[in-house]
């Protein structure tokens, strides 16, 4: 694996400037603006269809911006490519979990160690030493992430026949794998329990201590945000409406409006 | 009319013994110890050398009729395993598999004619054209790095005029080399160094490789702009591909310079090189580079592509070039099976490789199992045994036109099978070799520190 670079503090993480994205006439983010600081742990709120998962899929690479700018760690990525964006180190999950489903747990790590395996396709058909070595790295790296995410006892299980909060526990182990140093969460608390959601909590925290990471999270569950998130962004329509600690975000009048609809601000 | 019950008896036996052999095989190739997996493959050769000529009564155990099945069997595994590569492991739905296999076995074939005519074009041209288009190809791809987000036509473009280019060098070098090479091959009364057995050996060697990677680079150049495709119309794309390169094999005389492939009447004369040894040795060779290659970070990069495309590119997978990768390497299997075809049965016709025909492998790798190498291998040779084999003699009792029911036959059996078992005969299991490295699972052993949370 490649040493991780050295982080300039005075640089944010992640900084986007005016960012636009067009479909068709429909206008689904309008100059949005963001800056997340380093080992930062921000969310990103807003109603359904507010445009949170398109600026995602923007910095993922996934959908070129209209117009506007992106920098990770000072680089421009507008154009990059998906997985180039993801070696330079941001790695996400999706809000429907997108495992590999007929493959293993392990395999579905062990995939994100790609770009850093250490071999080529030569080495392996050869079966040489280089390869031997390589894989076995490879391979115990990956059973460390899993026996951090307690999955260690099902790493022969297809992705598709676990339980759902330990299918989002593989993707969250299997973006880490990638080696990030942003990551971006899409909606992790979706579909969970309460008593789920308070151990993901626990768990966000622990991930961004351990592996020293800048993690930017969209979600709708304002426990999750308002009980971790150490700077919030609200959006609405495409649009940034408020930004603040979640104690600023709580009294504001904009955001109740954007949730609840007019008017019940006041009844509030 | 008049039913052989003991031919059944036999044919059945015969089948289940070939499926029993690809078992063995795989175990002992998959074995831990040095020694059997030696003793294995030696025996496993020796057992079929064997079966091809030891002679009971007036027929050998296995006659020239099944040694016919087994040269074609191992063929259409070769072929229907990088098929596999293609569509079972990399999700892209192929019907282009047959045109590499045509490409493979034409190219082969008109090497070989060529060197036993006193001709050495065949090969230099073909052989220096390979080498010379792979390193442009090569060039040009390093080249493009510095240059990302450049437009698939316009590299497309690149890459054509590189290899159009290498492929002129090759035919001026291959004239130019060959007439410095021609009286080697001495005068029929006193064969010269050239014409000697030996040599025609490895020319037949080197002719059924450079016909794998003169496939491979004909894929690579036809799957740049076209895998960009969806994998619907990719599968249309790859028909239509079959259907180019069958067109051209009828017009060979004609539209192309190869007066000696004789265009829809067939080619005719091609030496019949292709022995046991080399059968099984290009098996093995595909087998075990398949499986080296699936079961390593680029065939786990390969099957999630087929698993999910965003989710792949989103952990760092070049999903192109994945997709381009496997696409390349199932050709080259594909010809190299092609090559071995064209060597056992002596002549070549463009009606083989008819589209049509070209669903075979598709419902093989289908029968067999997608993503199962096994079955793969398992359902090429129980296939051809059963419908080319069985059925068609079982039928040939029951009068002349007879045969013909078994493709009435066997497009119910399939139905039958996707009705019964739609993951085909194994599914993903792997035998013996094939599978995957177990890696037993970590018990944790130290406490740690932080306590970590669960989701339970």
């Amino acid at each position: 694996m490649s040493p991780t670079p050295a982080i300039d503090p005075e640089i944010p993480t992640l900084h986007i400037r005016g960012l636009t994205k067009f479909f068709g006439g429909l206008r689904a983010v309008s100059e949005f603006d963001l800056t997340v600081g380093n080992g930062e742990l921000a969310g990103l709120i807003g109603p359904n269809g507010a445009g949170k998962t398109t600026v995602f899929n923007m910095i993922s690479g996934l959908y070129l911006p209209t117009h506007g700018d992106i920098y990770f760690q000072g680089e421009s990525t507008v154009g990059m490519e998906p997985f180039e964006i993801t070696q330079l180190g941001i790695g996400r999950t999706f809000q429907n979990i997108r495992l590999f489903p007929s493959l293993t747990v392990l395999d579905n790590v062990r995939i994100a160690y790609h770009p850093h395996a250490g071999y080529g396709m030569f080495d392996a058909v050869v079966r040489n030493r280089k390869f031997g070595t390589k894989e076995r790295e490879l391979t115990e790296r990956a059973q460390d992430f899993l026996a951090i995410f307690k999955l260690e006892r099902i790493q022969h299980e297809l992705a598709k026949n676990l339980p759902y909060g330990q299918q989002r526990r593989v993707e969250i182990a299997r973006a880490l794998a990638s080696n990030p140093r942003l990551l971006l969460l899409d909606e992790p608390a979706a579909g969970m329990n309460p008593a789920e959601i308070v151990t993901l909590m626990e768990l966000i925290h622990f991930i961004r201590d351990r592996f020293d990471l800048t993690i930017l999270l969209i979600e709708h569950q304002m426990r999750v945000v308002m009980g971790i998130c150490e700077h919030i962004t609200v959006m609405d329509f495409g649009e940034v409406i408020a930004r603040g600690t979640p104690k600023e975000i709580q009294g504001n009048v904009r955001c109740i409006e954007a949730y609840l609809g007019k008017g019940a601000a006041s009844v509030a | 009319m008049e039913f052989n019950l003991g031919f059944l008896i036999i044919s059945v036996l015969k089948i289940a013994a070939m499926l029993g052999w690809i078992y063995g095989l795989l175990w002992a190739l998959g074995h831990a110890s040095r020694a059997i997996k030696a003793v294995g493959i030696v025996l496993a050769f020796a057992v079929i050398q064997l079966a091809l000529s030891v002679q009971i009564d007036d027929s050998m155990v296995f006659n020239d009729f099944d040694r016919g099945l087994l040269f074609q069997a191992c063929a259409m595994a070769m072929v229907v395993l990088g098929l596999n590569l293609i569509y079972g492991f990399n999700g892209q739905f192929s019907l282009g598999q047959w045109g590499f296999y045509g490409i493979g076995a034409y190219a082969a074939a008109d090497v070989t004619y060529r060197w036993t005519d006193g001709d050495a074009r065949g090969l230099l041209v073909l052989g220096i054209g390979v080498i010379l288009g792979g390193l442009t190809i090569w060039g040009i791809s390093q080249l493009l790095t510095r240059y990302a987000g450049m437009p698939v036509l316009s590299a497309f473009t690149l890459y054509l005029i590189g290899s159009v280019a290498a492929g002129g060098i090759a035919v001026w070098l291959g004239g130019a080399l060959n007439g410095l090479l021609s009286p080697l091959f001495g005068t029929r009364d006193a064969p010269g160094l050239l014409s000697s057995a030996p040599t025609l050996q490895m020319v037949f060697f080197l002719a059924v490789l450079f016909a794998g990677a003169f496939a491979a680079e004909v894929s690579f150049l036809f799957g740049l702009p076209v895998l960009t495709l969806g994998s619907d119309y990719f599968g249309i794309a790859t028909l239509g591909f079959t259907i180019v390169v069958n067109t051209l094999m009828v017009n060979s005389d004609t539209i192309l310079p190869f007066p000696e492939m004789k265009g829809g009447r067939g080619m005719i004369g091609i030496p019949k090189l292709t022995t046991w040894f080399w059968a099984f040795l290009f098996l093995v060779l595909v087998i075990i580079v398949m499986r080296n290659l699936i079961h390593s970070s680029t065939g786990r990069a390969i099957m999630s592509v087929r698993e999910d495309e965003t989710a792949a590119k989103v952990m760092g997978i070049d999903v192109a070039s994945n997709k381009l990768l496997a696409f390349v390497i199932g050709s080259f299997f594909a010809g190299i099976g092609g090559g071995v075809y064209a060597h056992f049965i002596g002549f070549l016709s463009p009606g083989t490789f008819d589209f049509l025909v070209g669903f075979n492998p598709l419902i093989i790798v289908v029968f067999g199992g997608l993503g199962s190498m096994s079955g793969s291998i398992a359902a090429s040779f129980g296939w051809i045994f059963f419908l080319e084999g069985l059925l068609r003699v079982i039928l040939g009792q029951m009068g002349t036109e007879a045969p013909t029911w078994r493709f009435v036959l066997y497009p119910i059996a399939l139905l039958l099978l996707m009705l019964v078992r739609p993951q085909g005969l194994l599914g993903r299991a792997e035998w013996g070799f094939l599978r995957a490295p177990q890696v037993p699972p970590r018990v944790s052993e130290e406490p740690r520190r932080t306590p970590v949370p669960t989701g339970e």
